[in-house]
């Protein structure tokens, strides 16, 4: 594993801890505070800036480190997380992401911006910590110096200095005793022996060791037995263990959170001295340990902000010493109920600490897959459907009875399979949150810079969706949500004056309908100025003068190329590609997008996708012998056209009269070459279809099959793309299928020709 | 296996030998992923004669060449009895359509004769050599250059 590739690692890492940087802050600001929720937080800030002091990524590292100190001000509780706090910290939030993508892309971020919210961090650091220190807990978070341990200046990195940040020196000698329940001066035995993980994760042990120095005086001693001669040394191995004691005023958990990041990736023993000499074999003396530990996990979690994984292990301790209590306790034959007490005790202690749990199985039991492997393994799968369907037909065909068990197999097989399609499918399944939380840091830009005081709302963030939809999701999303804070939500004032709360909302949504996933993004702005919708139209050739639109359509105007209402052209929307963008990469992924609005209550925008683009919604169609697809999103509606609705328009064109419009026909099997001569009309069924253009067209077909949900299958891996021709699909029957690119069929029949262009078809 | 492998260690190849009509042609063996019945194709719009459309392979959209026709001789009219080549050509895979698959060869680089200079610019372009083999004459083709990656490579 090379450097590249680790440092790949950390900014996937990044992307994580920066998301769940984001969700915190955002349930911060929602009220929430939960100590669990703050150190979250503050863990993915510090998480960041230890790998980038690994990377010697320095700008990173001293941001970060800054963000950490005042983060830490809010976990010790000298900072109140209020809304003005957390305002600053979203935003800094926002730097910390621009500055792990320019870590990583190589680009610039606004210096200034970021030279400005470190004095803000710093400002709320120092502001608050004189009046905050008399009478808070110092525990953990400030990192209390006691008088033995090295001077507190250690405890800033470097790097801050180029950010100006001048750390205060403090310390709580006058009270850190009553405090700290420890008795001062106790001694720890640790044991730190590195395995070969820890240094190709980007750990350094001279860096966790310098940590440890800072808990309190310590003496150290390298075993270097394990050494190998230089030939056979491997160079990746880890040979060096350590032996370490610790003079400190702090606990053992404040030990252990020194090696939090390493801590599976090295055997660690931390004693207490006097135990440890005296039951140096036995980490765990049964009852008397189990007993204090139980009275503290429940202190423990009040008091003191220790970290996920410190708390597991106590939870763990806690568990299995109980177990080896209620194990003595049947030997004894007596004390099965203090036992059970104990028992008792410790799911107590497990279900108070029930939230880091649950934050760290849910974080933990993931894995990380190819997503080419996901796809060859739907593939197979979509084979497997196929080949059972071509199983039961024949075996239907076959057997006359009916009867054999050969039947009953096969009709356990198809549920089987289908089982497996659907699983199969979930597991390319994501929630839709990272896009919502790109979202959020979307409107605290576009808002601070318009001036308006917005809130966005999201709900149903963990509703499932392939993931290809959800990345060709963020960027129409993305227009319309500048478009909401731009448009959509009025001015502090004006929303004052129409008596609103002068905050806006942005409400997203999300949720799963009939197999479709639902978009909704709602504001409580103004609504659509219909008059000058309707205007604007005029202006723009979009309608006639005299048109007579419902309400309905106006609305829908907005959706027409080259419409946009803003007064002015601003900077975050309004440069004449507005929503028709919108639409049409929303219909590009096979869905559909429209608008409601109450004039001064808002408008909403609903977006229906597809759960997948690896199906589609396909209606199963035969045009000159061949069976095509078209996708049935572009249909609006069939009908068996009648002699008398046919009119010929012109040498070759025909038009079909629809309730007293005029439409032009389209003949599929002409425009795909598979006849010569134009079809009757009467004798096929017309497909009224919706194009780019937003002109309707009627494809003539021969006859329509059925409906069916088809999966879809590149042309262009082994053979090439076929104008006309968007994908291919498997029928039941094991054949082949084209499935029709709408558009281009359409602008073929507006006289633009379909040429191929194939490799296969090269001559030479 | 083993025998393979050692007549291939000595500087010999395996080819696949296939009829079309009355000629004999073969491919090297290593670029043949699979041998398959004929099954029918969905025809293509807008393709040139020679590809007779797309079958289903395992789930993988194939798209069929009818061989005969692609070597400028006449177009082939499928049977049951005729046999899909399924070759990895470049990054693409192709079906090639063909009478039958008439024998597996190992041959040394000697046993190949150059193609005679009456040669007209098609068999010129996928010819890469010829060999004689119990008296039948078998051309060697090359597909890469049957079918280029990109239109332009082909000019």
């Amino acid at each position: 594993m090379d450097m590249n590739e680790i440092k790949e690692i950390f900014f996937q890492e990044c992307e994580e801890q920066l998301a769940e940087l984001e969700s915190g802050l955002l349930k911060l600001n929602d009220g929430d505070r939960d100590p669990e929720t703050v150190n979250a937080v503050f863990r993915a800030v510090h998480s960041i800036k230890g790998g980038a002091g690994a990377f010697g990524l320095d700008d990173l590292v001293a941001f970060a480190h800054v963000f950490e100190t005042t983060l830490d001000c809010v976990r010790s509780g000298k900072l109140e997380p209020g809304q003005d706090v957390l305002k600053v910290m979203l935003k800094s939030a926002d730097v910390l992401a621009d500055l792990v993508s320019a870590s990583r892309d190589g680009g610039s971020v606004d210096e200034s911006r970021t030279r400005g919210l470190v004095k803000e961090l710093e400002a709320l650091a120092h502001g608050e910590l004189p009046s905050a220190s008399g009478h808070d807990a110092p525990k953990p978070a400030a990192k209390p110096a006691p008088a033995a341990a090295p001077a507190p200046k250690a405890e800033t990195p470097k790097p801050t200095d180029d950010s100006g940040f001048q750390p205060i020196p403090f310390t709580f000698d006058g009270f850190g005793e009553e405090e700290e329940p420890v008795i001062e001066g106790s001694t720890y035995e640790v044991v730190f022996k590195p395995r070969r993980e820890l240094y190709s994760k980007g750990n350094e042990a001279a860096l966790l060791l310098r940590d440890l120095s800072r808990v309190g005086e310590m003496s150290i001693a390298c075993d270097t037995d394990a050494l190998l001669d230089l030939d056979k040394m491997d160079p990746e191995e880890s040979y060096f263990s350590w032996k370490i004691s610790v003079k400190t005023t702090k606990s053992e958990d404040d030990i252990r959170v020194v090696f939090e990041f390493a801590e599976w990736d090295c055997d660690l023993e931390v004693k207490f001295a006097d135990e440890a000499s005296s039951d140096e074999e036995q980490p765990m003396r049964p009852v008397p340990f189990d007993l204090s530990i139980l009275d503290d996990a429940p202190s423990a979690e009040d008091e003191d902000k220790q970290a996920e994984h410190g708390s597991d292990q106590t939870v763990a301790e806690a568990v299995s010493a109980a177990e080896t209590a209620t194990s003595i306790a049947k030997a004894a034959g007596a004390a099965a109920r203090a036992a059970e007490r104990k028992e008792s005790a410790a799911a107590a202690a497990a279900a108070a600490q029930n939230n880091a749990a649950a934050a760290a199985a849910s974080a933990g039991q993931t894995i990380r897959v190819d997503l080419d492997r996901v796809d060859r393994l739907i593939n197979l799968v979509g084979e497997l459907v196929i080949n059972q369907a071509m199983l039961s037909q024949s075996v239907i065909e076959n057997d006359a009875t009916g009867t054999s068990s050969i039947n009953m197999g096969l009709e356990e097989l198809q549920q089987l399979t289908r089982e497996i399609q659907d699983s199969v499918m979930a597991i390319r399944a994501q929630p839709v949150k990272p896009v919502f939380q790109r979202m959020s840091r979307i409107v605290r830009e576009v808002a601070d810079m318009v001036g308006k005081q917005i809130r966005l709302v999201t709900e149903g963030e963990n509703t499932e969706v392939d993931k290809t939809v959800i990345d060709k999701l963020a960027e129409p999303l993305t227009h319309m949500i500048r478009n909401a804070v731009d448009h959509g939500i009025e001015s502090p004032e004006k929303r004052e004056a129409a008596g609103k709360n002068p905050e806006g909302t942005i409400k997203l949504t999300a949720k799963h309908r009939s197999g479709r996933i639902l978009i909704e993004l709602q504001d409580d702005g103004a609504g659509i100025n219909r008059e000058r919708v309707r205007q604007k139209a005029i202006d723009n050739d979009i309608i006639a003068a005299d048109a007579n639109l419902s309400d309905d359509e106006i609305d829908n105007l907005i959706f027409m190329a080259g419409f946009s209402t803003a007064d002015k052209i601003s900077d975050i929307s309004g440069r004449g590609v507005g929503m028709d963008v919108v639409k049409r990469s929303i219909q590009a992924l096979g869905g559909r997008i429209s608008i409601s609005s109450r004039p001064g209550f808002g408008s909403t925008f609903t977006m229906s996708l597809p759960l997948t683009l690896a199906v589609l919604d396909g209606m199963v169609v035969t045009v000159a012998g061949q069976t095509l697809v078209v996708p049935l999103t572009a249909i609006v509606e069939t009908l068996q056209p009648e002699a008398s609705a046919i009119h010929s328009f012109g040498a070759s064109q025909r038009l079909i009269s629809i309730r007293n419009s005029f439409c032009p026909l389209v003949d599929v099997g002409r425009v795909l070459n598979y006849r010569s001569t134009q079809a009757n009309p009467v004798e096929g069924v017309a497909l009224l279809v919706e194009s780019e253009g937003g002109g309707q067209r009627a494809l003539m077909v021969d006859a329509i099959q059925g409906q069916r949900q088809v999966v879809i299958k590149s042309l262009e891996a082994n053979y090439t793309h076929v104008p006309g021709i968007a994908a291919a699909t498997i029928l039941g029957d094991g054949r082949v299928a084209l499935i029709l690119d709408v558009d281009a069929v359409v602008a073929a029949s507006r006289g633009q020709s379909l040429r191929p262009e194939m490799s296969l078809a090269a001559t030479g | 296996m083993s025998y393979a492998v050692k007549n291939l260690a000595q500087g010999s190849r395996e080819l696949i030998a296939f009829r079309i009509g009355d000629q004999e042609f073969c491919v090297n063996i290593m670029s043949v992923r699979e041998i398959r019945g004929w099954t029918p194709a969905t025809p293509m719009p807008h393709a040139p004669p020679y590809v007779m459309g797309i079958i289903n392979l395992r789930g993988a959209v194939l798209p069929i060449v009818d061989l005969s026709a692609r070597l400028g001789m006449q177009e082939a009219e499928p049977s049951a009895r005729h046999v899909i080549i399924v070759a990895q050509v470049k990054s693409r895979i192709v079906g090639l359509l063909v009478e039958a698959v008439s024998d597996i060869l190992t041959i040394t680089e000697e046993n190949i004769q150059p193609v005679p200079e009456i040669s007209s610019d098609l068999e010129k372009q996928y010819a890469r050599g010829i060999l004689a083999i119990d008296k039948r004459m078998i051309c060697m083709i090359e597909l890469d250059a049957l079918f280029p990656e990109k239109e332009s490579e082909a000019a």
